[in-house]
C-alpha cells in the first residue's frame, strides 16, 4: 500500500512537470544542442529556404493544319546553393496530341505528362523538350494552347541543415579572426567593471535607505525605476540625452564648465583628458556602456543588500556603539563581514548576467567604436553578415567561457543564496 | 581655543552645506524649471560659511527638536534673500528656497555631533552625514533626469528643444494661445505615434502576449512548483538544479537555433511563437519561486484536506493557491515584466508590422526620418504601464524580486 501511494505520488508529479519540462527542453535545451550543429555546419541566412525548382514553360512550335508537329520545352532551373535531389513535373496535355519523342524522364498517360529527374544541380538548369503530333481532334477542339495550365511542380530536396557537410571551418575562422582577442578584453573589462560599479552603487544606495525615516518607501521605489523600465525606451533616452550635438548632458557639461567641447560618448572610441600636464586616453564609449550598466542595475544590488540589512541584529549595532565604534569601524567590522556573503553572490550572479547581456549595447552602440561583446559579435556574424555558422561557433565559445563561470558559481555560491 | 576650532568647524561644514544646496538647486532650476541659473562657487560657499559659523556657537544639544531645523532654515532663507542677485541664483522666492536648503544642511550637518568637538568621531560623523546628502542628491538626480528628460522631450516640438538642451522645463507657453491648441501641440507625439505610427496596434499585441505568457507561465509552474515541493519522485534534486541552470544560459546561444528552427516550421514571424519562448524563459524562474513559497505552506493543511478526501489537484486548487495568492501577484507581476520588456526575440522574431510588439515597434520608429519627440513618445508609452504596475503592486514585486532574483 505505502509503495502504491510512492508510485502513484511519482507518477502525478511526472504528469505535473510534464509540460514545463517539455518547454524547457524544447527552447532552451535543444537549442543549446542545435547551437552546437550549426557551429559544425557552413550554413547560411538563405539556405533556411529550402531550395526549389523554377520551371518556365514555352511552345517552340505550333502547329497550323493536322499532322503538323507542337514543340515544348520545360526549363527546370535550380536558381540556389544547394543541391536539389528530384523534381517531379505534371502537366496535362490537351486532347488529339499524341507523343512523337518524349525524353527519357518523361511519361504520357491518359492526358497527363509526367517528367521525374535528378537534381538540377545548384545553379544549373535542364531542359526538357517533347514533340507532339497534332491530329484532327486538336483542331476540331479549338487548338487549345498547353500552356493554358501551368505545370505543377513538386521539388524534393534534403534541408541544407542536415545535408551539408561537417567542417571545423566557422571555429578556426572565430579564432583567426583579428577582432577576436580585443572582443574578449572589451567583453571582461564590461563585465568586471559593469558588475562592480552596479554593485558599488546598489550598496551606497542600501546604506542612505536602511535608516528609517518618512517617506522611504517612495525613495526605495524610485530607486528601482532603471531596473524596472524596459531597456528599449531607456536605452534610447540615453543615446538621445548623451548626443553630442543635440543632448542634454552634453549641454550641462558645456554650462558647468567641465566639459570645454561636446563630448561624443557614444560614437567615439577612445577620450584624451589632460589634467596638471599628463594626459590619458580612456575608451570613451566602453566607459560610457559601463556607466549605463551600473546605472540600470544598481537597483537590483540594492535591493538585495537592503534586503539582507535589514535582517541584521540590532544588537550587534548596539555593541558596536557601546564599546565606542565611529560610523567608519561600524560599516567596516560590523555591516561589512555580514554582507560578503550576499556580495559574492550578487557578483557571480551579475557577472554571468552582465557577460550574457546584448540588449544594451546592442541598442546603446550597436557595438561601435570599441564596444563589441561576445554577444554583439554572435550576432554581427549570424545575421548582419548572414553567416549562421559563424556566429554559431562563437555561441559555442561564448557557452564554453560561461560554463567555466558557473562552475566557479556552483562551487562558491553559499548554500541557499543561489 | 575650542571655541576657535569649534567656529572654523562650522564655516567648513556650512560652505561645504552652502556649496552642496546651491549646486543642487541651481541644476535643478536651471534642469527643471528652466530658470537662468548660475552657479557661483565662491558666493555658495561664502554664505554658507558664514551661516556655518554663525550657528557653530549654538551649544550642540542632543536631539534637538526639528524646529530648530525650520528655524536655520528660514534663517538662512532671510540671509539669502538679503544677500540677492550676488548669490547667482534668479531672485524671489527660488533665492529664499536656496538659502533655506543651504541653511538647513548645515544645521542638520551641525547637529548632534558626537565625541570632543574636533575629535575623530566628530569628523566621520561629518563625512558620513555628507555622503548621506550627496548621495540622495546623486541617486534622486541619476534616476529622475532619464525619466524626466524622456517626458518632457516627448511633448516638445524639436526645434524648440534643440534651441536650448539643458532646459528640461515643461513646455507650459504652448498654452498661451488656449488650452485646447496647446494640448494639441503638446501631445502632438503621442498622437503621430499612437495613430500614424500604429502604436495603438503594437500596445494591444503586446498586452496580448505578456497577459497570455503571464497566464500560461502561473498554471504550467504552479502545476510544477507543487509536484517540485510537495511529492516525492527520483530526479527531483536534479530537477532543481536544472531550473537554475537554464536561467543563467544566454538568451543570444538560444536566438541562432530557434531563429533556424523557428523560420523552418513557420513559426517564427507569430505572436505565438513569441509567447513559447517566453513562456520557456519564464517558467523556470516561476517554478523556483513557487516552489519556495509552497514550502513556507504547513503541510499539516494540505494533508487534513487529503485525509477529507480531495485529490491531490483539488487540494492545489482549495488549499494551496488560495494561501498563495500574494507569491502569484509577485510570480505574474514579474513574468508580465519580462514580457512587456523583452527586446531581442521580438526584434529577431518579428517581421510583419501588423504583429509587432512595443519593443519591436520601437526599435521601427528609431530611424533618421522619425523626429526625436516622437520617439520619445515612444519610449514614455512603453514604459508607462510597466511604472504604473510596478507603484501600485510594488509590495508584491519587491517580494519577487527579492525571492527569484529577477534575471536582467
Amino acid at each position: 500500500m505505502r509503495r502504491s501511494l510512492k508510485a502513484r505520488e511519482a507518477r502525478l508529479a511526472f504528469y505535473l512537470l510534464l509540460p514545463t519540462v517539455t518547454i524547457v527542453l524544447l527552447i532552451v535545451i535543444f537549442p543549446v544542442v542545435a547551437n552546437f550543429w550549426i557551429a559544425f555546419k557552413d550554413i547560411r541566412l538563405g539556405d533556411l529556404r529550402a531550395p526549389k525548382a523554377v520551371v518556365r514553360e514555352r511552345i517552340l512550335k505550333t502547329p497550323t493544319a493536322p499532322g503538323e508537329q507542337l514543340v515544348i520545352t520545360y526549363r527546370v532551373e535550380n536558381r540556389s546553393k544547394n543541391p536539389i535531389v528530384s523534381t517531379t513535373i505534371r502537366d496535362s496535355v490537351p486532347a488529339g496530341l499524341a507523343a512523337l519523342t518524349l525524353p527519357p524522364e518523361c511519361t504520357l498517360a491518359a492526358g497527363r505528362l509526367t517528367c521525374r529527374l535528378a537534381g538540377p544541380e545548384p545553379r544549373q538548369r535542364v531542359t526538357l523538350t517533347v514533340t507532339f503530333l497534332a491530329e484532327k481532334a486538336y483542331f476540331d477542339a479549338g487548338r487549345p494552347s498547353p500552356r493554358a495550365n501551368r505545370p505543377l511542380v513538386e521539388t524534393r530536396a534534403k534541408n541544407p541543415l542536415l545535408a551539408k557537410p561537417w567542417t571545423a571551418g566557422n571555429l578556426i575562422r572565430v579564432f583567426q579572426d583579428p577582432d577576436f582577442w580585443p572582443m574578449l578584453w572589451v567583453t571582461l573589462a564590461y563585465t568586471v567593471f559593469g558588475t562592480t560599479l552596479s554593485i558599488l552603487l546598489g550598496l551606497f544606495a542600501a546604506q542612505l535607505l536602511v535608516v528609517r525615516f518618512r517617506g522611504r518607501n517612495l525613495f526605495r521605489g524610485l530607486f528601482l525605476f532603471p531596473y524596472v523600465a524596459p531597456v528599449i525606451a531607456v536605452a534610447f533616452v540615453w543615446v538621445f540625452l548623451l548626443d553630442p550635438f543635440s543632448g542634454t548632458v552634453n549641454a550641462l557639461l558645456q554650462k558647468y564648465g567641465v566639459a570645454s567641447q561636446p563630448i561624443p560618448f557614444l560614437s567615439q572610441r577612445t577620450w584624451e583628458i589632460s589634467a596638471f600636464g599628463a594626459s590619458v586616453r580612456i575608451p570613451l564609449a566602453l566607459t560610457a556602456v559601463i556607466l549605463f550598466e551600473g546605472w540600470r542595475y544598481f537597483p537590483f544590488a540594492f535591493l538585495f543588500i537592503l534586503a539582507r540589512m535589514q535582517a541584521m541584529p540590532a544588537v550587534l549595532f548596539e555593541a558596536a556603539r557601546v564599546d565606542g565604534a565611529g560610523p567608519w569601524q561600524t560599516f567596516r567590522h560590523v555591516t561589512l563581514p555580514q554582507l560578503l556573503g550576499i556580495l559574492g553572490t550578487l557578483f557571480l550572479l551579475r557577472f554571468i548576467w552582465t557577460f550574457n547581456k546584448f540588449d544594451d549595447i546592442f541598442l546603446l552602440t550597436g557595438g561601435a567604436a570599441g564596444t563589441e561583446t561576445i554577444t554583439i559579435k554572435v550576432y554581427d556574424y549570424a545575421f548582419a553578415r548572414a553567416d549562421l555558422g559563424l556566429g554559431a561557433a562563437l555561441a559555442v565559445v561564448l557557452f564554453f567561457i560561461l560554463a567555466f563561470f558557473l562552475s566557479l558559481y556552483f562551487r562558491f555560491a553559499p548554500k541557499g543564496e543561489v | 581655543m575650542k571655541a576657535a576650532r569649534g567656529v572654523l568647524l562650522g564655516a567648513l561644514v556650512g560652505g561645504l552645506a552652502g556649496i552642496l544646496a546651491f549646486f543642487g538647486t541651481s541644476l535643478a532650476l536651471g534642469l527643471f524649471a528652466g530658470l537662468a541659473t548660475e552657479f557661483r562657487l565662491e558666493a555658495a560657499f561664502g554664505f554658507g560659511a558664514l551661516f556655518g559659523a554663525a550657528i557653530a556657537k549654538i551649544p550642540p544639544k542632543p536631539r534637538q527638536h526639528p524646529a530648530t531645523l525650520i528655524l536655520t532654515a528660514l534663517i538662512g532663507a532671510a540671509l539669502a534673500w538679503l544677500a540677492g542677485e550676488r548669490l547667482g541664483q534668479p531672485g524671489g522666492i527660488w533665492l529664499i528656497l536656496t538659502g533655506g536648503a543651504s541653511g538647513a544642511l548645515s544645521a542638520y550637518a551641525l547637529r548632534d555631533l558626537p565625541g570632543e568637538p574636533g575629535g575623530r568621531e566628530t569628523y566621520e560623523t561629518l563625512g558620513l552625514k555628507g555622503l548621506r546628502a550627496v548621495g540622495f542628491l546623486f541617486f534622486v538626480f541619476v534616476v529622475v533626469f532619464p525619466f524626466w528628460a524622456m517626458l518632457v522631450a516627448s511633448l516638445k516640438p524639436r526645434a524648440e528643444f534643440l534651441a536650448d538642451p539643458a532646459n528640461l522645463s515643461l513646455p507650459t507657453h504652448l498654452f498661451e494661445s488656449g488650452l485646447g491648441a496647446g494640448l494639441a501641440k503638446v501631445l502632438e507625439g503621442y498622437r503621430a505615434v499612437l495613430v500614424d505610427y500604429n502604436f495603438l496596434r503594437y500596445i494591444a499585441n503586446t498586452a496580448y502576449v505578456s497577459i497570455t505568457t503571464m497566464v500560461l507561465t502561473l498554471f504550467l509552474s504552479v502545476l510544477g512548483a507543487y509536484a517540485v515541493a510537495r511529492l516525492e519522485f527520483r530526479g527531483r534534486g536534479l530537477m532543481e538544479r536544472a531550473v537554475l541552470l537554464t536561467y543563467m544560459f544566454p538568451a543570444i546561444v538560444l536566438a541562432i537555433p530557434l531563429y533556424v528552427v523557428f523560420t523552418q516550421l513557420g513559426m517564427r514571424n507569430t505572436l505565438s511563437g513569441l509567447i513559447i519562448v517566453y513562456l520557456a524563459q519564464t517558467l523556470p524562474v516561476a517554478l523556483y519561486m513557487l516552489r519556495s513559497y509552497f514550502e513556507t505552506i504547513p503541510q499539516s493543511l494540505e494533508e487534513a484536506g487529503l485525509i477529507d478526501g480531495c485529490s491531490r489537484l483539488e487540494v492545489i486548487w482549495r488549499i494551496t493557491l488560495p494561501l498563495s495568492l500574494p507569491a502569484l501577484a509577485s510570480v505574474g507581476l514579474y513574468v508580465f515584466m519580462i514580457a512587456w520588456n523583452e527586446f531581442l526575440f521580438a526584434f529577431m522574431f518579428l517581421d510583419t508590422p501588423e504583429i509587432f510588439t512595443l519593443s519591436r515597434g520601437m526599435v521601427a520608429l528609431n530611424n533618421q526620418e522619425v523626429p526625436y519627440q516622437y520617439l520619445m513618445a515612444g519610449a514614455v508609452i512603453v514604459t508607462v504601464p510597466v511604472m504604473l504596475l510596478f507603484f501600485w503592486f510594488e509590495r508584491y514585486l519587491i517580494g519577487g524580486l527579492t525571492a527569484g532574483g529577477v534575471k536582467g
